[in-house]
């Protein structure tokens, strides 16, 4: 049997599940730890400047590989501070550790200097948590809290670490577990039989079917078996803000993004459905709109892997417990024998009522000004990037055009925050795309007020040489505050633009990288290929129209496709 | 409308923070709630009265059998079921009408006198939560309530139904 630290223990155990890159910072509670680091090569520690940070570059490592994140971070203000970035995980069930020191033991409770109650502070926004009390249950606390973390629903976990427990100077037996399964947690992964027969008895008798694919397609790999049922069934398919990349944005089968700002063609083709297969998402009010109103001719489907998504907003009809790409499987594997030749013929109304809604062109805007419309800046991005980056994003008007005007056409690609909305993600999402993927080309697509919420970690990329593009859509104003207040408060535009924005140029360049200033539409181009062509760090500091609203906008208590499509046009 | 609702978890540290947690941060309503370890000393049972509609008890037996420490939910009122609450209540008997009135009562509810002292008795009493409510009143009546203490409801189904790991 090994002898060795709590310290060592911490270590061990995360190379034993896999860890490549812990994203931390020290502090008093986790010295020990830190001092166990240092003495091996196979753990990658990447300072961070901020510990909120840490928890989102977790995140967007995470995001970007469907391996879970780790992040070490010391007790109190560090525990602390990375509660947003949990919060952030929690929200769209990404998979992430958070190893937290603690005060020691005997002190848990005094107020101690640096103290704070992570397992309860934590608790709304995890998946689980442990406060581990003996060094001996180290690695059992570490590998149940990786398991749970990457199964089922996906989530964050705490692992709290008293510091007496991992003292570099004792020794414990070290056993790493063969097994961490529990009574108490049995996620299902297949759907029900009868369920599925039921689903899929559905699916054929529809005459306007949909898909509406959600994160749980990403979460669960299910993209080439989504696609499989989609084109069997010749169904159009939209996506939620976190479900893009699942299914290509690029096929023609696509319809788009649906919800608040998803597209016309995505609302219409949801509303007058009469076969609503949702796989992997939860009908989130971001989506439904008014939930009176929602879907009145469908029959809904409801795949997901969590029970209490079903039925918790809109009421499902055929409600399919399981992993999105099992139970598509399990479809698939009952729809081989049906009989198809005559879906196309089947589906051609519909279709041809689809294509009118289409026709309307939801996602035009005006190209006749000299001023540079962010549409623009996202479309060029589209174009130097091949439509093949990692595309990061903060949150407000800029995450919405990057949606919007991005089309994804692999999973994985489209980091963001959808559930919690967190400004400051993007930055520190994409450093942990980029360490997941160092030849991969990452992109933040951000804004002047977002950008500045985790701003520091600009020089945690100089640190590491982490060659990020970052394109910020400076409208001198927080854009979508300003558009609601535009829009319900008659242009009041109360403490959403800033009279001080700093030079962005000047800043990237302050921390060692490039900043390239775009102030004319004639220069975006150009600007953007320089980008893309210089080594490191690009900050693309785009001002951009700063009375452009998004469009389309869900209208408030209308049905899902009851919608603003320009700041005159209504549906 | 009134529910029970029974939960079997594991008897760790947190689970019932956890337990607590999700009817605070989701708004549900909380009546009672009485938790102790099983037979299965690894395993504790914790029984919810609250009130909702079924919509509000679906999500909220789903949120709780979600948590990692829960093995199984069930809501005992859907079916026939047993219930019991026990109380402890200390009345004020200063005059010999009301400890003949105490004492008379309590033989009528089937309820014990623990504890006799110059100027009170202390009762304990075991039933539904009915009774021990129209004990309640009646000693109200007979005499002066100096405190009481209630444990809330536990209970079983009634037949075969058990929950087990």
């Amino acid at each position: 049997m090994k002898m060795m630290s709590g310290a060592a223990m911490v270590v061990e155990a995360l190379k034993e599940v896999g860890v490549t890159h812990l994203f931390g910072y020290p502090g008093g509670a986790v010295l020990d730890i830190y001092d166990a680091l240092h003495a091996q090569d196979d753990i990658k520690h990447v300072l961070v400047r901020h510990e909120q940070a840490a928890a989102h570059m977790a995140d967007g490592y995470a995001r970007a590989t469907g391996k879970t994140g780790a992040v070490l971070v010391t007790s109190g203000p560090g525990a602390t501070n990375t509660i947003t970035g949990i919060a952030t995980a929690f929200m769209d069930s990404i998979p992430m550790v958070i190893l937290s020191g603690q005060v020691p033991s005997m002190h848990i409770g005094e107020d101690a200097f640096q103290e704070c109650d992570m397992v309860g502070v934590s608790r709304p926004v995890v998946k689980h948590s442990f406060l581990v009390k003996k060094a001996e249950d180290i690695p059992m606390a570490i590998a149940k809290a990786f398991y749970i973390a990457n199964s089922g629903r996906p989530g964050p976990v705490v692992v709290d670490l008293p510091k007496d427990i991992v003292n570099v100077q004792d020794s414990h037996p070290y056993v790493f577990p063969d097994d961490v399964t529990m009574r108490s947690y049995n996620p299902t992964l297949k759907g029900h039989n009868k369920q599925i027969k039921k689903a899929v008895a559905s699916m054929l008798k529809a005459q306007r079917p949909v898909l509406y694919v959600g994160g749980g397609a990403i979460a669960a790999e299910a993209a080439p078996y989504v696609t499989q049922l989609a084109e069997l069934l010749h169904a159009p398919v939209c996506s939620t803000l976190m479900g893009l990349g699942a299914f290509s944005s690029v096929h023609p089968q696509f319809v788009g993004m649906l919800g608040m700002h998803g597209t016309l063609e995505a609302n219409k083709t949801m509303h007058n459905s009469d076969c609503i297969i949702a796989l992997g998402s939860r009908f989130d009010d971001r989506v439904t709109n008014n939930v009176e109103k929602f879907c009145p001719h469908a029959d809904i489907i409801h795949v997901d892997i969590d029970p209490a998504s079903i039925s918790k907003i809109v009421n499902a009809h055929i409600p399919v417990v399981g992993s999105v790409d099992k139970v598509v499987l399990q479809m698939l594997d009952l729809l081989a024998d049906a009989d198809f030749t005559n879906q196309k013929e089947k589906l051609a109304d519909w279709w041809q009522q689809i294509e009118e809604w289409r026709g309307k062109k939801c996602l035009e805007f005006d190209q006749s000004t000299q001023v540079i419309k962010p549409q623009k800046v996202i479309q060029s991005l589209y174009e130097h990037t091949k439509g093949d980056a990692y595309v990061s994003s903060d949150v407000g008007q800029h995450q919405m055009f990057a949606a919007l005007y991005y089309p994804f056409a692999k999973p994985r690609r489209w980091i963001n925050s959808g559930g919690l909305g967190t400004m400051g993600f993007g930055l520190p999402a994409a450093m942990g795309v980029q360490f997941a993927h160092p030849d991969a080309v990452s992109v933040v697509v951000t804004g002047d007020g977002s950008i500045q919420m985790n701003i520091q970690e600009l020089s945690t990329c100089m640190q590491y040489g982490l060659p990020i593009k970052i394109i910020s859509l400076n409208n001198r104003a927080l854009g979508m505050v300003r558009q609601w207040q535009d829009m319900n408060y008659k242009g009041r535009h109360s403490s959403s633009y800033m009279e001080s924005m700093p030079d962005f140029v000047k800043l990237a360049e302050a921390y060692g990288h490039t900043g390239i200033k775009v102030d004319h539409l004639d220069n975006l181009d150009d600007a953007m290929a320089r980008c893309f062509a210089t080594p490191g760090l690009v900050f693309m500091d785009i001002m951009v129209d700063q009375n452009e609203h998004v469009y389309p906008m869900q209208i408030k208590y209308g049905a899902m496709d009851d919608m603003r499509l320009s700041k005159t046009e209504r549906t | 409308m009134r529910r029970i609702i029974s939960v079997l978890m594991e008897n760790a540290p947190g689970a019932l923070s956890r337990i607590v947690g999700v009817f605070s941060q989701r708004g549900f309503n909380v009546d009672s709630l009485c938790v102790a370890p099983t037979d299965d000393e690894s395993l504790s049972r914790l029984t919810i009265i609250t009130q909702g509609s079924d919509k509000v008890i679906e999500q909220m037996t789903k949120q709780v059998n979600k948590l990692i420490d829960v093995l199984k939910v069930a809501e005992l009122t859907e079916g026939p079921h047993i219930e019991r609450e026990l109380m402890l209540i200390k009345v004020g008997t200063r005059t010999e009408l009301s400890r003949a009135e105490v004492k008379r009562n309590v033989d009528i509810f089937r309820a014990r006198i623990l504890d006799v002292n110059a100027n009170n008795y202390t009762i304990e009493i075991t039933g539904t939560s009915d009774k021990l409510c129209a004990f309640e009143d009646v000693m109200s009546q007979c005499g002066d309530i100096i405190e009481s203490a209630r444990t809330g409801v536990c209970g079983l189904a009634r037949g075969d139904k058990a929950l087990r790991p």
